[in-house]
């Protein structure tokens, strides 16, 4: 496997409270991987590490064989869980800031999947529903050609309908040489297009496994596994 | 064409049946081509590797057959499709059987249940 993300002994505490706890991954390339465990169980805070936005106690990342860092982030991907954009910015606008800020960034491809969207370049984003303000953070995050690519809830706040269509848009940036990975609880309207699952609990990974392994070993579904794993 | 698909079994595989049933019902005919496979694979909304893995198991089955630069065809074989028929027939047989012994009917009883399911839907009609 060409692994693409290394992490080893990954530790992180907010004081007292430990989130990542000697926590080792590795994934390869060319795959599209869930990211799933209860609340709580660190997906959050190993997506920021991995971006370079929080920063670890301890342990060793490397991305594409590169540190965490300037240099990793020009390669990373990452959808935060919240849409940042000013609400005055116009669609138009948040365009050019990602064209200014990565090199990677792929001004037809976005202008492409927005349009596919029915998406109005010229609307303020204030303008725009919750759903549409995440479809268009997500146009611009997958139209960066970068390596790895971090979804932290990718279809949290959208209808049934438009999960589809975003799953789609997701398959459609995806490239062989790189991953990606989603965070999601939203686990059976995701499974089909993961060809990898990682459970993670208590800040370890519990399981890592193919899903189509699970399906074939266990004759559940991914939602079904986790569902048990993770009774309450 | 539909895709539907069930969360506990594995995914290449009903990529693989979809396809059988497509080809049985002679709506992929031999020698049409195939789409290419991410283009399959977003349509189907599931991940390009399993449509992949699903395509190279029909072609290792010699359902179909790719040329190098031009892509996948469906094959040539004229008794293919009574072949995946059958094939088919005796998959939907043994789930009909398995349902029904599940609400605790006899073969037997099954079997008569059939033909009359059968006659009553089919008779008006003709």
């Amino acid at each position: 496997m060409d692994i693409l993300v290394d992490c080893k002994h990954v530790k992180k505490s907010y004081g007292k409270k430990e989130v990542l706890k000697d926590f080792d991954l590795q994934l390869g390339r060319g795959r599209i991987i869930g990211l799933l465990g209860p609340n709580g169980s660190g997906k959050t805070t190993l997506i920021k590490i991995l971006s370079g936005i929080l920063s670890r106690n301890d342990g060793e990342i490397t991305i594409a064989g590169l540190p965490v860092g300037i240099e990793s982030k020009k390669i990373v991907s990452y959808l935060p869980e919240r849409t940042y954009f000013s609400p005055s910015m116009r669609v138009r606008q948040t365009l050019q800031f990602f064209a200014d800020f990565y090199e990677d960034f792929n001004m037809d491809k976005a202008q492409d999947m927005l349009s596919r969207l029915n998406i109005q370049p010229s609307s303020k984003i204030k303008e725009l529903s919750k759903g549409t303000r995440e479809k268009v953070q997500l146009v611009l995050v997958m139209s960066r050609e970068a390596q790895l690519y971090l979804l932290d809830e990718p279809i949290g706040g959208v209808d049934p309908a438009a999960r589809d269509y975003i799953l789609k848009t997701i398959l459609t940036g995806y490239n062989e040489n790189a991953s990606i990975l989603i965070s999601t609880h939203l686990i059976s309207d995701v499974e089909k297009v993961l060809d990898e699952v990682v459970f993670i609990k208590d800040g370890r990974v519990v399981l890592q496994e193919a899903a189509d392994a699970i399906r074939e070993q266990n004759g559940k579904s991914v939602d079904a596994l986790f569902r048990e794993v993770f009774a309450c | 064409m539909e895709w539907v698909f069930q969360g506990d079994k594995p995914i290449y595989l009903q990529i693989m049946e979809q396809i059988k049933a497509q080809m049985a019902a002679g709506v992929l005919k031999p020698g049409d081509k195939l789409p290419a496979v991410r283009e399959w694979a977003v349509e189907a909304g599931v991940n390009p590797n399993t449509m992949q893995k699903a395509l190279s198991e029909l072609e290792r089955e010699g359902l179909l057959y790719s040329v190098r630069t031009s892509g996948r065809f469906v094959s040539d074989n004229p008794r293919q499709t009574e072949a995946l028929q059958d094939v088919l027939l005796q998959q939907y047989m043994q789930q009909f059987t398995e349902n029904m012994i599940k609400v605790g009917c006899s073969p037997k009883q099954a079997a008569e249940a059939y033909a009359r399911y059968v006659q009553s839907v089919f008779t008006e009609d003709e």
